[in-house]
């Protein structure tokens, strides 16, 4: 008797190997959860699963018989369907045409709706919503709502398979109820799930047997039942080193930026922390923690709903826009820097100066020569690989693109510098440089925030590390006692406790 | 830029309108005379002035469709200062030129600070503007006594009218903002890539209206020429001038995507325009096959600019590759 699926030695390399000799086992009618930290693989294999990505190697078998869909519609048509964190519905049209968005019935051209009705009543049977009334607009109902409507329509009578991923991260309480009763009726019918999450809690409710991965690996399958939260951030975090050491300087560092309660959006939920002058902080903390917000709102790239923000002389200061807050002194590299950091197609001079354009102009009239000057020498400084500066900076190396949004704002000449993952997209020897650069600036005094999702990367550049998760701070570390499980465990500490259940899975 | 890069930047354009020279010489005997240059040479400068605020536009990724109707406005407000109060010509010509900046404020504070697209609110104006022409005069045609003549007429010595070196002189101080000063730079990277130049710390908003204000201030200007040109202050005056003005600075080589121009490109896409239009006059062409060739070009040069980014390209070739089987 083979089990449902059945996964051996799966790999898949984008810039880097994302999936290393995967494998995994579903059996039928389990509900099997599937955790790991930021860039463990989990997305990934789900979508390798939906034929939103083809495999790079291994054997996937369904039901006995090799499986490698090529598009969503051959995943579905075998079984296998996804409900994605950001939903596929759309809001103008109603629940039914919703259900059946992809595949509509029409008769010569025109639109079946008593099909379309029916279709629609028997898809929210299946899940619990009988009593909704098919014609409503979609934009009419919850997100919980919606995203059991999408459920509903993926899931047709020969489904075997459902990939949940963070299905419950934008639910309320209630909501998660009902979508645990869903996921329980679903498995009675003999539907298996695969619940992507970082919320241990609903895993310990929901689920049968819970899967960890790490780096592209499957580190260990357990059941639920004999299992506990400690050992699975163990595993997550793995007890690797970091082969690098952060240089600290020693003495005491004035502050230089204090952030108090800080707020924004829906993101950050009263953040505060503080950075000294020669100091580089760490913000760790899994994707959708609320770091990115965080940064942007300290730039006043979106302004913060409320909070103090006060630079080293103690003064409150109030940016109402990324140019405010750059005469401030503060600069904000970010986290895309193709879409957010750089103009690509122009020069690498131009990338550079914008920010101080002034410097190089008398009575608005650009000195070019000047220009070129200042780039020549930053580039220079921080090492930055090209033929000419006046070469359009979509033909550097990542790394080196990255530089040049630092080169700005050094000429700016600002003394707090905030990164959003700096070394995104960039392979490991140019990240080095990155690191070098880094411990530079902070060598010149300057106070540098850096945001990444890379554990052992920060634990190699940090003097000290704060955790965020769910919009809030969880913990301060240091070098000397700092551990990855310890950070790990910090970063899953604000999901905790969301739907009502304690927080340990078992007696252990 | 050196001498040899200039000239192979301009090469292109310059055989084209080259061409279309030669073609229309060779099909019409009086189209190569002096009266055909002084035609060219009076119908050339509005169009060019307008152009080069056009280019400015679609450089930040904007685009300002009220421009012929905001030409039309400065115009009769030209009209009713000269005639109906008596104004002298210097007062009377600000005014027109006011009336073009007023009207481009509007355009930019409108749509920069609400966030709409320029293109709503620029077809707004156009046709706010267009009203309040035909109410300013009455929907009359004011004749001008005279007063505008001297700039119309040829200035000895040189063949060509006072209006005609004032637009080079327009075009030159345009290339030379857009291409030397830090306000050039900065609408560069704007229509480049936005949201990049303002985490960076610059601030958007102001230099953006200011590219609308001085479109609406060059169509004032431009104003001046065409009514001096026509003798009189017609309401109806500029209908259409927008997208012959689109079509000069796309023929010319800005992109409609913004992040890329050049004022000089612009003008030559002006003389291209003109000379069509012209030549197509000349040879007896009727006045709607006139505007299907225009109208033809329009789409030509738009689409030779689509083509020229890769992500159309690729998804031409996509469109006409097998489909992939499911």
């Amino acid at each position: 008797m083979h089990s449902l699926l059945t996964i051996k030695n799966l790999n898949k390399t984008y810039a880097q190997p994302v999936l290393r000799d995967f494998d995994f086992i579903l059996e039928k009618g389990e509900v099997h959860a599937l955790i790991g930290s930021n860039g463990a693989g989990k997305s990934t294999f789900a979508r390798i699963l939906t034929g939103l990505t083809p495999a790079g190697s291994g054997d996937i078998a369904l039901n006995g018989k090799p499986f490698s869909p090529a598009s969503r519609k051959a995943a579905e048509a075998s079984g296998v369907a996804m409900v994605l964190q950001e939903l596929n519905i759309i809001p103008t049209l109603s629940v039914a045409e919703n259900i059946s968005l992809s595949r509509l019935p029409s008769k010569a051209g025109i639109l079946d709706r008593k099909t379309l009705r029916e279709t629609a009543l028997a898809a929210l049977a299946r899940v619990g919503l009988e009593s909704l009334d098919p014609d409503t607009p979609a934009a009419r109902l919850g997100v919980g709502q919606q995203q059991l409507v999408e459920i509903a329509g993926t899931l047709s009578d020969t489904a075997s398979i459902l990939i949940l991923d963070e299905p419950s991260a934008a639910l309320t309480g209630p909501e998660i109820e009902k979508l645990f009763e869903n996921v329980a009726r679903l498995r009675s019918r003999g539907v298996s799930v695969i619940y992507i999450s970082h919320r241990m809690d609903e895993i310990a409710r929901i689920a049968d047997r819970v899967t960890v991965l790490r780096d592209g690996r499957r580190i260990s399958t357990h059941k639920v039942s004999e299992t506990g939260i400690p050992e699975l951030v163990r595993e997550m975090a793995g007890s690797e080193l970091a082969e690098r050491k952060p240089h600290i300087p020693s003495g005491k560092r004035r502050p230089a930026l204090r952030v108090e309660d800080l707020r924004s959006g829906t993101a950050v939920k009263g953040v505060s922390f503080t950075v000294h002058e020669g100091e580089i902080l760490g913000i760790a903390g899994l994707v959708g923690s609320g770091r990115t917000e965080t940064l942007r709102a300290i730039t006043a790239a979106d302004r913060p709903s409320s909070g103090k923000i006060i630079l080293g002389d103690n003064r409150n200061i109030s940016p109402k826009s990324p140019a405010d807050s750059a005469k401030l002194g503060i600069g904000l590299i970010p986290e895309d820097r193709k879409n957010e950091g750089l103009l690509l197609p122009l020069s690498i001079t131009a990338n550079t100066t914008i920010s101080t354009l002034a410097r190089h102009s008398r009575a608005s009239v650009l000195n070019h020569s000047s220009e070129r000057k200042a780039t020549t020498e930053i580039s220079d400084r921080l090492g930055i690989k090209r033929d000419a500066v006046s070469q359009p900076v979509s033909s550097l190396s990542g790394g080196n693109q990255q530089k040049v949004v630092i080169a700005r704002w050094l000429l700016r000449d600002c003394s707090i510098l905030l990164f959003d993952e700096p070394t995104r997209g960039i392979d490991i020897a140019a990240r080095q440089t990155i690191y070098d650069t880094l411990d530079q600036l902070a060598a010149e005094n300057r106070a540098l925030v850096v945001v990444s999702s890379d554990l052992l990367e920060l634990m190699s550049i940090a003097h000290r590390i704060i955790v965020m998760s769910d919009g809030r701070i969880t913990g301060e570390f240091f070098p000397d006692t700092w551990t990855p499980e310890s950070i790990t465990a910090a970063a899953f500490a604000g999901y905790h406790n969301r739907s009502g259940a304690s927080s340990n899975m078992s007696p252990h | 830029m050196s001498l040899k890069n200039s000239i192979a930047h301009y090469a292109p354009l310059i055989v084209i309108w080259a061409l279309l020279v030669a073609l229309f010489g060779s099909m019409s005997d009086n189209f190569l005379s002096t009266r055909t240059l002084a035609t060219l040479a009076s119908q050339v400068p509005p169009l060019a002035i307008i152009a080069c605020g056009m280019t400015l536009v679609l450089i930040i990724a904007g685009i300002d469709l009220s421009v012929g109707s905001v030409l039309a406005l400065a115009g009769a407000m030209l009209g009713v200062a000269l005639v109906d109060w008596g104004w002298s010509l210097i007062p009377a010509c600000l005014l027109a030129v006011a009336t073009g900046a007023l009207a481009g404020l509007f355009n930019g504070s409108i749509s920069v600070l609400l966030k709409i697209p320029s293109f709503i609110v620029t077809l707004g104006t156009l046709e706010i503007a267009r009203g309040l022409a035909y109410s300013a005069t009455d929907s009359q045609t004011k004749y001008l006594s005279g007063a505008l003549e001297n700039l119309a007429r040829p200035i000895s010595g040189t063949g060509l009218p006072a209006s005609f070196l004032i637009a080079i002189a327009t075009v030159a101080a345009c290339q030379f903002v857009l291409s030397k000063t830090t306000f050039g730079r900065y609408l560069i990277a704007i229509g480049t890539n936005e949201e990049a130049v303002r985490l960076a710390g610059v601030r958007t908003a102001g230099r953006k209206i200011s590219v609308f204000v001085i479109t609406g201030l060059l169509a004032g200007l431009a104003s001046i020429f065409f009514t001096a040109r026509l003798g009189s202050a017609d309401p109806n005056a500029g209908l259409g001038l927008e997208l012959s003005a689109i079509a000069a600075v796309v023929i010319g080589g800005t992109s409609l995507m913004g992040g890329r121009g050049s004022i000089v490109h612009s003008f030559l896409g002006v003389l291209i325009i003109a000379t069509l239009g012209a030549g197509l006059a000349q040879i007896g062409a009727s006045e709607p096959s006139k505007r299907i060739v225009t109208g033809a070009v329009i789409v030509l040069a738009v689409a030779i600019d689509a083509l020229r980014s890769p992500a159309v390209a690729n998804r031409i070739k996509v469109i006409f590759q097998k489909p992939p089987l499911n």
